[in-house]
């Protein structure tokens, strides 16, 4: 670096006609030019800029990349998963309160511990999203009506208990009323959390597979110069290698193909963390939040049962959409989809188990609601939160086995994308050293050619 | 009574409101039958004076139904039914006819009712049972039909499935606060009347603002069911007061509850059943627009309709009056009995 074209920075003139620095320095550089010594120096210092722009820019653009996929693996991922869980322990709440009201005045402690765990568990991921500095506004603001509403919301679900506990219908109007607050305003606020999270993980997955297009261009342009360069030795000298300028060439290659082959390796464990993580892992999710809602609106169609009928039908079509029409012999749906974007067994297995819950599901649901249009409602309501043989258990194991297909998934996605990581590992530090090197040698190089006209 | 014109949709929830009908074939059968008491000829006089029906509660009160041309004229055109004989129910008897039969031989009564009309039908949350007025008469009636300890199926059903119900044979009868009207006769026989209930406003104890359905809701917001007949009133005539709308009148209370709403304008048979949820709510003014409450049954269980006439007529002598100090009287006080039966002749 300490060679420049004139050897010596230009000085100020002083006394003389006044002409700029930049065009004494281009008059220098010409003279420089006329004489061999001088187009080598010029040579010698392109060459340097060359190689040593490759480097930077590769250590540069290469940074960037580590940094957008450890900002998946660190970040954003565990910020979407948190939005993710926000939507789930809410609707979890909300189902599990029209749970506790089925059983009648006193609610099992299990029950009401859970609907409390729920609220917690949610309260503490709303303020953790909101301590997120890096919130865009529309989280801020989805983040401000989920923290407005979820003391509304539990208000509500403790005055439809303590109505029910002293045996007043009205309790069930403050529940129907309570879980349209919640399907109504939290769970979109949530949902659409979910969706900028999901987003900015888009943009994180996006920045880091991105092609460094200008260091591969600066390190074609550095072989080509160096090519040219040591042609023409060739062609004046008839010396076939010029120790320097060939150690520069392969330092240069070298840092070339740790690139290309570096950034393509990781660039491929992105995508597979694209295609078996993130995109499992949204459907799995989707399927979640409708499974879990679904299980809402088959209790309340009970606490509603004779009065509003829209629930068994929301119920209907959420079970669709998770799991195909109901004649359907255990195809289609969310599950499905799933089921398609696993691609290992221990990814498929859960699924599977779970397409089976869910027909299970459906199963004793028609038994369920045949009961309740008989009349035969404490029936109806044991088939449906009854610990064992009920909607309820049926239920919980639909949500066990995604929970352990969406936990899978996202030890799948961090693995692909710490393989990422790995893959990237050193270039810069090696782009670095490499691009010294390869400088220095073609100092070297030059030098013993300079040295020849002394 | 009044009720010709109003719908009831299928979230009318537990206020039901008849559906116009066309003209059923058999209402021509019902020309000639006469039969009318002491109250429905008070009624008619009234009627015949005024144009507007002024039985029942309190003061007289303009009936929009009846001041209505398009349903002076329809009920013109069916002389078969009106606001006077509409309540005549078949003669009482305890033969047992096919559709008594059919319902001893099964050993149970099938009966529609409401699970959440407080007072009136509702499941109790901690026992889990139906209880209220009407499962009191449903009691009644089965044990006349199936003796002591009957088995007795009740189908909580929407208020949109109560004639369907009927009509395809689900269920016996519906004891679900059901309002008889001239619209319904082609879908239902109702039984004689075994209450009268009307449109009365419910607010807050210490709301001294509003005295009634008058104008003293003059830019309040008063809340009705939807497609319910307090909600047609109040659109015929609102006093300038602002209509909040939520799916059954027992939302009304929760609106009244969180401040969203300054009163509840609804039957009172269920504005009491608020009343009794909420100590610091209470009915004021005067019921409007009264409608008798029937038991509706198949028009072709004419033997059925006349046997439950039957129990009714003793239910009178003591039952009702039981029933109704048991859950009506502290919070719809000041009834001295049922309203008289009327039979067709």
């Amino acid at each position: 670096m300490t060679l420049t074209p004139t050897g010596a920075p230009p000085a100020p003139h002083t006394g003389a006609p006044r002409r700029s620095g930049w065009t004494e320095a281009v008059d220098r550089t010409r003279g420089a030019a006329t004489t061999e010594p001088g187009r080598l120096r010029i040579m010698g210092a392109v060459l340097v800029l060359l190689v040593v722009a490759f480097g930077a820019v590769t250590a540069w653009q290469v940074t960037e990349r580590a940094d957008a996929a450890q900002d998946v693996a660190t970040r954003t991922q565990p910020l979407s998963a948190d939005a993710a869980n926000i939507y789930r322990y809410l609707a979890d709440a909300d189902t599990t309160a029209s749970t506790g009201f089925l059983s009648g005045g006193q609610e099992p402690a299990k029950v009401a511990q859970r609907y409390q765990d729920d609220i917690s568990t949610a309260s503490a991921l709303i303020a953790h999203a909101a301590a997120d500095s890096s919130a865009s506004g529309q989280a801020q603001s989805e983040i401000t009506i989920l923290n407005r509403e979820l003391p509304f919301y539990t208000g509500l679900v403790e005055s439809a208990r303590a109505d029910n506990r002293q045996g007043l219908p009205l309790g069930s109007s403050y529940l129907r009323y309570a879980n349209s607050r919640m399907s109504g305003v939290l769970l979109p606020a949530a949902q659409r959390l979910y969706q900028v999270e999901e987003a900015r993980l888009g943009a994180d997955y996006g920045d880091s597979k991105s092609v460094p297009w200008l260091a591969w261009s600066l390190g074609l342009i550095a072989l080509a110069g160096l090519g040219w360069a040591q042609r023409r030795t060739f062609l004046r000298t008839n010396r076939v290698v010029n120790h320097g300028m060939a150690g520069a060439t392969a330092a240069t290659v070298v840092l070339l193909l740790w690139l290309v082959v570096g950034h393509t390796v990781a660039r491929v464990d992105l995508e597979d963390s694209v295609t078996h993580g993130a995109t499992s892992l949204k459907v799995l999710n989707q399927a979640r939040f409708d499974g879990l809602q679904a299980r809402g609106d088959e209790n309340l169609a009970l606490v509603a049962l004779g009065g509003d009928t829209a629930f068994e039908g929301r119920y209907q079509a959420l079970m669709a959409k998770v799991a195909g029409p109901a004649d359907g012999r255990g195809g289609g749906g969310l599950l499905a989809s799933a089921l398609s974007s696993a691609d290992d067994s221990a990814g498929s297995a859960p699924v599977k188990a779970a397409a089976g819950d869910v027909a299970r599901w459906r199963g004793i649901h028609t038994r369920e609601n045949a009961r309740a249009n008989d009349g035969d409602y404490s029936q109806a309501v044991g088939l449906v939160i009854a610990p064992s043989g009920s909607t309820d258990q049926a239920f919980q194991a639909v949500d066990d086995n995604l929970d352990q297909a969406i936990g899978h998934e996202t030890d799948e996605l961090q693995g692909s994308v710490s393989g990422a990581r790995d893959a990237l590992t050193g270039l810069p530090q090696g782009a670095a050293l490499l691009c010294l090197l390869g400088a220095a040698a073609a100092v070297v190089g030059i030098g013993r050619r300079l040295s020849e006209y002394r | 009574m009044t009720a010709d014109g109003t719908t009831g949709g299928p979230f009318a929830g537990s206020t039901d409101r008849p559906a116009p009908q066309p003209p059923g074939p058999w209402r021509r059968g019902l020309r000639g039958w006469g039969g009318v008491g002491a109250m429905a000829a008070a009624c008619a006089l009234a009627l015949a004076a005024t144009l507007t029906l002024t039985c029942g509660f309190g003061g007289p009160t303009a009936v929009p139904g009846t001041a209505d041309p398009a349903a002076r004229a329809r009920q013109a055109s069916t002389s078969s039914c009106d606001a006077q004989n509409m309540a005549q129910s078949l003669p009482p008897s305890q033969a047992a006819g096919p559709a008594v039969r059919r319902i001893q031989q099964r050993h149970e009564l099938i009966v529609g009712v409401d699970q959440s009309s407080y007072l009136w039908g509702y499941r109790d949350s901690t026992s889990g049972q139906l209880e209220g007025f009407d499962i009191d008469l449903v009691q009644a009636i089965a044990d006349n039909l199936l003796g002591p300890h009957p088995h007795i199926v009740y189908r909580a059903i929407p208020t949109a499935d109560r004639f369907t119900d009927i009509d395809n044979g689900s269920v016996d009868m519906v004891v679900r606060t059901v309002s008889i009207a001239c619209s319904r006769m082609s879908v239902a026989a109702f039984s004689t009347a075994y209450f009268e209930a009307g449109q009365q406003m419910v607010v807050a104890r210490d709301n001294t603002t509003i005295t009634g359905y008058d104008s003293s809701i003059r830019g309040k917001r008063v809340c009705v069911a939807d497609n319910s007949s307090a909600q047609q009133l109040l659109g015929q005539q609102s006093y300038g007061a602002r209509q909040v709308t939520v799916q059954n009148q027992l939302d009304c209370l929760v609106q009244l509850q969180l401040g969203y709403a300054d009163a509840v304008f609804t039957d009172n048979a269920l504005g009491a059943g608020l009343a009794a949820q909420d100590p610091s709510v209470h009915l004021v003014g005067h019921a409007v627009n009264p409608e008798p409450y029937g038991v509706a049954m198949n028009p072709k269980d004419t033997d059925l309709v006349r046997r439950v006439n039957a129990v009714l007529q003793t239910y009178r002598q003591g039952g009702w009056q039981r029933s109704y100090q048991h859950w009506l009287a502290k919070d719809l006080p000041g009834i001295s009995g049922p309203p008289p039966a009327q039979y067709k002749s």
